[in-house]
């Protein structure tokens, strides 16, 4: 299912940027690596095979062997960083989880259970993907050479200086302060962000817990197996039919590991949307801090030019302290009063000058980002659609599984 | 009557102790005695000669041993019990259940009877039975109390699934070629309460009872000698029988909680899918669409909980009981054996009192064939009942769960289809 899903997506016509025009991107591979970390000690880790190979090599037929190159999870959230970074107008695509978070218990929360690492596998996978079929995420260099160069990457995207302007992106963003005049469709995005991602929270909650108790539900009939094996032991006639539906409930027992395998995967395919819902919030709150700092600048430039205009007509309208005390010192000189003047001038014009520059990477933001914020309503609406048609499926396979698997219990029971 | 019985003795190469050929009329005389050693000596009843001690197991042989027609079709009486009542009186508050009979039979005065018992009324009944035959397997009451899981007395699933277990109760003394003709069952029909009270004060006396108790403990203290192999064998099964049926009984019991749990988890998601539909313009209404899916998997969850608490876990529970009844006449048998063991010895060293010893030995022995051959049938005839009851428990199970799992397919499938025709109305998705 996950070869369609990913053929699907990199067919379909809405998503065929130019990158994906010229070439196939996929992550094929996990391997186990170790090796010594910064302060010198050992430490195993993963590494991604990112494989990329030209699109008209493939549909010749000829399949040469692909570009490949090895990465890991840092190396992915680095390239991620930049281009949050880079692009703060945008809805950036997330990354698979880092810990293994709303898992049952029989689920492992290890990072390096093959389970998880075959989950991440395709939640990377699916990251490049979608970045490579974003109209404008696709034509970035830097990841260009993410895919491609394996040597010097981390080089060439250090030397972007990504990581202050990272650091300081997000103590900006967490910052709190309050905006007078925000975009009304920014603000109703910004609470919609936060609802999707209370009630995906929740879904995944109760989903994790539902799935425990089914499991559970599951493996006791296991038992059923046992017993019957063990009377049918002692029995003349009803032995057989005994035997063989006892096999049956063995097999019903079994059934739930894949079942819940595949409702794993239609988890993996909300958490991707709980974590969008991350990425479009930083992007409306990214609009807030624009327009507060538009707005701050606004403020300061009018009250330079009320400072103005009071020193021009010796009017005190607004409480300052040099006005209190020149009332309490005595007035300045003209020639102060002419300097104090002149510098006002010059501020306010840097004001203005400021003020239009913040206005129009307003607007520009406004713009861009809702642009982005349309398309990415619009692959939502898609992508969970379709999560919950695969739900459905997933539901009508397991009915099918149990209608099968008690069928023949009961005719085995009825041989008794 | 409805059961007779076919003599075996030509049957097949090892043959066991043949059966009494007609037992009726000694049934009714039984009954009237409560002391078992008015037995008459009857050479049709007992056949020393050929008492073999070796189990007949073939299927062959086990239907030949003990035939009797439970077809609905020679079925001559019916009974139900339904209707619970309260009763409130000064000093206590207890439940009657309505008991109808509908029969042919001539020995009862009318056709239908209509009566209210109450839960001691059907002890008394069993102990009756249990006395008048005590080798003979009587059909388990549903208990007195349910500890485990703090059942009132008065809760409405109790009496419910109490008064099931009677009506079975009733009907499988119905369906017993010997019960069905006991004089107490019949008075148990159709008495009416005041007559029922006054029967029942009947009974053997205190000390009539207390003699048999002491006889019993006696016997049991002494112990049995050389046990006939075939019931050491009934004995072994009946010991492993009984513990895979409490086996299944717990893991049924298991099933029906960890089940309950997952319901509880369930019925949170519905709502969930509700509450996120209110957050979507496009996506509220496959949204909806799927909590209203998952709320009513919720119900067919439910009943299938409910099927199987009503439904298969009483039948197991009986059964254990049935283990536990299969035990008791195992004990009484091998009672009467002892009793019949000490006699013997008793005559050969004892010198005084030799003829009334010798009477004695004589009773004891037709006793003990009695109760061998009885309990032989009736042992045929219980794996018989029991393999029908369990057969059909499961194959029930098995077709409710069948049900249930079809119910919930066709709600997914509706809502699979619900959005295939919207979405190739807008031409959005590709189905192909």
């Amino acid at each position: 299912m996950r070869e369609r899903e990913r053929d699907a997506e990199q067919g379909d016509a809405r998503n065929r940027t130019s990158l994906l025009k010229k070439m196939e991107i996929s992550v094929a591979e996990a391997e186990k690596r170790t090796g010594k970390n910064a302060v010198n000690m050992q430490e195993t880790y993963t590494v991604y095979l990112i494989e990329t190979r030209p699109v008209d090599a493939a549909s010749e037929g000829t399949n040469p062997v692909p570009d490949s190159l090895w990465r890991r999870y840092s190396e992915f959230e680095q390239l991620r960083n930049y281009l949050l970074v880079t692009y703060p107008f945008l809805v950036v695509p997330p990354l698979p989880e880092k810990r293994a978070e709303f898992v049952w218990h029989k689920l492992s929360a290890d990072n390096m259970d093959p389970d998880f690492v075959e989950r991440r596998r395709v939640g990377l996978e699916n990251f490049l993907l979608r970045v490579a079929s974003h109209p404008d995420l696709s034509t970035d260099k830097i990841f260009y050479s993410f895919l491609t160069e394996e040597n010097g990457w981390k080089e060439t995207v250090f030397e972007t200086g990504f990581q202050a302007k990272a650091d300081s992106r997000l103590k900006a963003l967490n910052a709190t302060f309050r905006v007078k005049n925000p975009d009304k469709r920014f603000a109703e995005m910004k609470h919609y962000g936060d609802e999707l991602q209370s009630v995906i929270s929740q879904l995944l909650r109760v989903r994790a817990r539902a799935a425990d108790r089914l499991y559970g539900v599951y493996k006791v009939h296991g038992n059923y197996g046992r017993v019957f094996s063990e009377w049918s032991a002692i029995e003349k006639e009803m032995g057989d039919g005994l035997q063989s539906a006892g096999h049956h409930m063995d097999a019903y027992a079994a059934s739930v590991d894949d079942i819940l395998e595949e409702e794993e995967h239609y988890a993996d395919q909300l958490k991707e949307y709980l974590f969008y819902a991350d990425a479009l919030r930083a992007v409306c709150r990214k609009h807030e801090l624009t327009q507060y700092e538009l707005e701050m600048a606004a403020q300061d430039l009018t009250s330079k030019k009320q400072q103005r205009e009071e020193l021009a007509t010796g009017t005190i309208r607004t409480f300052s302290l040099k006005g209190m005390t020149s009332k309490l010192f005595g007035q300045e000189t003209p020639e102060q009063r002419e300097a104090k003047l002149k510098m006002l001038e010059t501020q306010i014009e840097e004001g203005e000058e400021l003020v239009k520059e913040r206005n129009g990477e307003c607007e520009e933001f406004v713009k861009s980002a809702w642009v982005d914020i349309e398309r990415f309503k619009e692959q939502k609406d898609h992508d969970l659609r379709e999560a919950l048609i695969s739900y459905a499926i997933m539901q009508i396979s397991m009915c099918k599984k149990g209608i099968q698997v008690w069928n023949n219990a009961k005719e085995c029971f009825s041989k008794m | 009557m409805s059961g007779s019985v076919v003599d075996n003795t030509v049957s097949s190469g090892n043959s066991s102790a043949a059966i009494p050929t007609d037992i009726s009329g000694q049934i009714l005389d039984l009954d009237e005695d409560d002391d078992l050693e008015v037995f008459s000596k009857d050479t049709t009843l007992t056949d020393g000669s050929s008492f073999n001690a070796s189990m007949q197991t073939s299927p062959a042989s086990m239907i030949n041993q003990y035939k009797f027609e439970e077809d609905a079709d020679t079925k001559d009486i019916f009974v139900t019990v339904d209707n619970p009542e309260s009763h409130v009186t000064a000093i206590e508050t207890y439940i009657t259940y309505r008991v109808m009979t509908k029969t042919t039979r001539s020995e009862f005065d009318s056709s239908e009877f209509e009566v209210r018992r109450r839960y001691q009324d059907f002890l008394w009944l069993k102990g009756r039975l249990e006395e008048a035959h005590p080798t003979l397997i009587v059909h388990p009451l549903p208990e007195k109390f349910v500890v485990k899981g703090m059942v009132e007395r008065f809760n409405e699933d109790f009496i419910e699934t109490r008064r099931r277990a009677l009506h079975r109760f009733l009907n499988k003394i119905a369906e017993h070629p010997i019960f069905s003709s006991s004089e107490d069952f019949k008075i148990f029909l159709t008495a009416a309460s005041g007559e029922l009270t006054s029967h029942k004060k009947q009974g053997p006396g205190f000390l009539s009872r207390m003699g048999d108790t002491v006889k019993a403990v006696a016997a049991a203290v002494r112990g049995v000698r050389n046990r006939p192999q075939e019931f050491t064998e009934m004995q072994e099964y009946v010991e492993a029988f009984s513990q895979k049926i409490s086996s299944l009984d717990k893991v049924t019991q298991r099933i029906v909680r960890e089940q309950k749990e997952y319901l509880e988890e369930l019925k949170e998601c519905g709502p969930t899918y509700a509450l996120w539909s209110q957050s979507e313009e496009e996506l509220a209404e496959p949204l909806k669409n799927v909590a209203g899916c998952v709320d009513r998997c919720c119900k067919e969850t439910e009943e299938q909980v409910k099927n199987l608490s009503d439904q298969l876990i009483p039948v197991l529970h009986e059964y254990v009981l049935c283990a536990d009844t299969l035990k008791a006449v195992l004990r009484r048998r091998d009672n009467i054996q002892a009793d019949f063991e000490a006699k013997t010895e008793a005559l050969a060293t004892k010198k005084a009192d030799r003829d009334t010893m010798r009477d004695d030995l004589d009773k004891a022995e037709d006793r003990l064939e009695w109760a061998n051959n009885a309990l032989k049938s009736d042992w045929t005839r219980w794996q018989k009942v029991m393999r029908t009851d369990l057969r059909s428990a499961f194959v029930d199970t098995a077709e409710r769960n069948v049900s249930y799992y079809e119910k919930c397919l066709a709600v997914w499938e509706s809502f699979l289809h619900s959005q295939r025709t919207d979405a190739e109305g807008n031409g959005k998705v590709d189905f192909s």
